[in-house]
């Protein structure tokens, strides 16, 4: 499956999951869709028979809220049956709105409070520096997740330990909980701030496929610094009504509203 | 104790290369042995306890046995949701060490006094907590940490605590270590303060009243068996800490008695009441304000042995108020 159709079934999955399971953040995981399917679809190296390979890349995601999305990927590319992905949300269910790793194969580490998986990555990938391992650490991190002190901290010490199997993701999409970023605790310049503190620093658009593949995939160490790829994106993309807009980070698409995510999404094939 | 807790994690890392030692720039003059001798194993993490728990999680995923390092409360509250989700959920090989337990640091300030620690940490599932009471204990509670999987708590004193324990003692996780034999009342205390319970118990003998006296290193979990022994054999169990009596030693002791259907013995909790203390002094003259003198003590063993005063009347736990003016509020 190419990278592609692999983003619009996760975006399928995130549409079906929120819907059947009445819950919310659609509109996160609509966001990182082809970040995760160039990621789980091409770049990180794996083996999902074997999940915890000595020598597969690390993802984290830390913006916990989208791990329908992760949990989507996975299924996917064969870390276990798509048909679990239907018990989402559910009462009785391994896959909780947040991600959590528990009985689920191929997550590293769960997440749901925001400003944790860089630091933790920032560990694994100190780790494999004294280990002398060859695999990388990714994490993904939400927007307003760069509000949190926690992750400053974070970007101070990989820069410090030269961290240049760490791979840091902003999914840049201009809105957080309750408006845009810019509104509520303004980041810009967010590249000049991470470059200031120490990190190699791209800015892509986090939709197109090219751009995400050779950013995810330029030899990391030509960089004796941690990277940080700034990943401009729209919120709820891949359905119209749903792009840009604050309410789908908790409203779940039911009646005719699921049927046109769908459809959308049919139609963008 | 921290110079022993030291001493023992550089024995064990010499021999262990996946043993990692991460300060929270802490431990002036304390940690130079590890960092010299073990450079790559030693890390600095800067005043950033949440960065430096997180790390010290990514690393123990990563195989590593981890000790975190700083002293009162920093290592533990400031980081404690990096504690509870990173650590605890994720079972991650991480031992949390925080020096000055209680008032050690007394004359620093509320700041620098940590006296809600181990109910916080006892409240965090997977943790083992343990707060040793000499140096002897520390030796081996450092040991057992390291062996143990998952996350621990180990509260420390300061430096220059004498021992307790004449020689070396059988330390088992979760087992309290008997010190003294007794009828009637049996003291159990955690923590630095066993110097002064152990003193207490000797004044009393002097007296010619005799406690017994066990030391709980293991607060959680904590030693249930010796418990339900204890709470049939004698008339009244008196907790001791150098901690709020919300939710520590008196509290998971008063959890398994409330579990008994007729327990023979009272409990009195020797301990903080939940407050702050704005008084200035060093750790004796603290213990000394908020009833934690050897005398004060010892005169609770004494009440209860006689049968007088408001111990023996039914008040369930001493210590003075933090603070100046007592509030109705304040329990």
């Amino acid at each position: 499956m190419n990278t592609r159709a692999l983003a619009l079934r996760i975006r399928r999955h995130a549409i079906e999951m929120t819907h059947s399971g009445n819950s919310s953040h659609v509109g996160a995981v609509l966001s990182i869709a082809d970040i995760l399917a160039v990621l789980y679809g091409q770049v990180m190296a794996k083996r999902p028979d074997d999940p915890k390979w000595a020598n597969r890349d690390r993802f984290i995601l830390s913006k916990g809220h989208a791990g329908a999305g992760i949990y989507a990927a996975l299924a996917e590319t064969g870390y276990f049956s798509l048909d679990q992905l239907r018990t989402h949300y559910k009462n009785g269910s391994l896959l909780s709105g947040h991600l959590s790793h528990l009985g689920i194969p191929g997550v590293e580490l769960s997440t749901g409070s925001l400003g944790h998986g860089l630091s933790v990555a920032a560990g694994m990938a100190l780790a494999a520096k004294h280990d002398g391992g060859s695999h990388r650490v990714f994490v993904l991190m939400s927007d307003g997740e760069c509000d949190e002190g926690s992750n400053w901290e974070a970007i101070l010490f990989a820069a410090h330990h030269r961290l240049s199997n760490l791979v840091a993701i902003v999914d840049y999409n201009k809105l957080q909980s309750l408006g845009s970023v810019e509104e509520t605790i303004q980041l810009e310049p967010l590249a000049e701030k991470w470059r200031v503190f120490g990190w190699h620093v791209v800015e892509i658009d986090g939709h197109d496929h090219d751009a995400l593949l050779n950013a995810l995939s330029v030899d990391l160490a030509a960089y004796p610094q941690p990277t940080c790829i700034i990943a401009h994106t729209i919120k709820g993309k891949g359905v119209s009504f749903m792009e840009n807009s604050v309410l789908w980070h908790y409203r779940s698409p039911q009646g005719e509203e699921y049927e046109r995510a769908l459809s959308e999404l049919r139609a963008d094939t | 104790m921290r110079d022993e807790f030291i001493r023992t994690l550089t024995q064990l890392a010499r021999h262990d290369p996946n043993l990692f030692l991460i300060t929270g720039d802490l431990g002036f003059g304390v940690l130079d042995h590890f960092a010299d001798e073990l450079p790559g194993q030693y890390f600095n993490a800067g005043v950033a306890e949440q960065n430096m728990t997180g790390v010290a999680v990514g690393l123990a995923l990563e195989g590593k046995t981890v000790f975190t390092y700083s002293i009162a409360n920093f290592p533990t509250l400031r980081c404690l949701e990096q504690i509870r989700n990173d650590a605890c959920y994720h079972e991650a090989n991480v031992k949390i060490v925080a020096i000055g337990g209680g008032f050690a640091y007394g004359a620093l300030g509320f700041s620098h006094h940590a006296t809600e620690d181990l109910a916080v940490m006892r409240s965090m599932p997977q943790m083992t907590v343990v707060a040793p009471g000499d140096p002897v204990e520390v030796r081996a509670a450092t040991r057992a940490i390291y062996q143990a999987r998952g996350p621990c708590y180990l509260r420390l004193g300061r430096g220059g605590e004498a021992a307790v324990h004449p020689k070396e003692v059988d330390f088992t996780l979760g087992r309290a270590i008997k010190l003294l034999d007794g009828n009637e009342i049996v003291y159990l205390a955690t923590g630095g303060i066993l110097s002064n319970v152990f003193q207490a118990c000797q004044l009393l003998k002097t007296r010619g009243r005799q406690a017994a006296l066990y030391s709980i290193p293991t607060v959680k979990p904590i030693d249930r068996e010796l418990l339900e022994t204890l709470a049939q054999r004698f008339r009244a169990i008196v907790t001791v800490e150098e901690h709020s009596v919300i939710g520590g030693l008196g509290g998971a002791v008063a959890e398994i008695l409330a579990s008994i259907p007729q327990p023979r013995a009272i409990l009195k909790m020797i301990g903080l009441r939940s407050g702050f203390s704005s008084v200035v002094g060093d750790q004796e003259y603290l213990r000394k304000t908020y009833g934690l003198s050897v005398q004060a003590i010892e005169e609770i063993g004494w009440e209860l042995l006689s049968g007088t005063g408001s111990v023996a009347a039914g008040l369930n736990h001493t210590g003075r108020f933090f603070g100046p003016v007592p509030s109705p509020g304040n329990t």
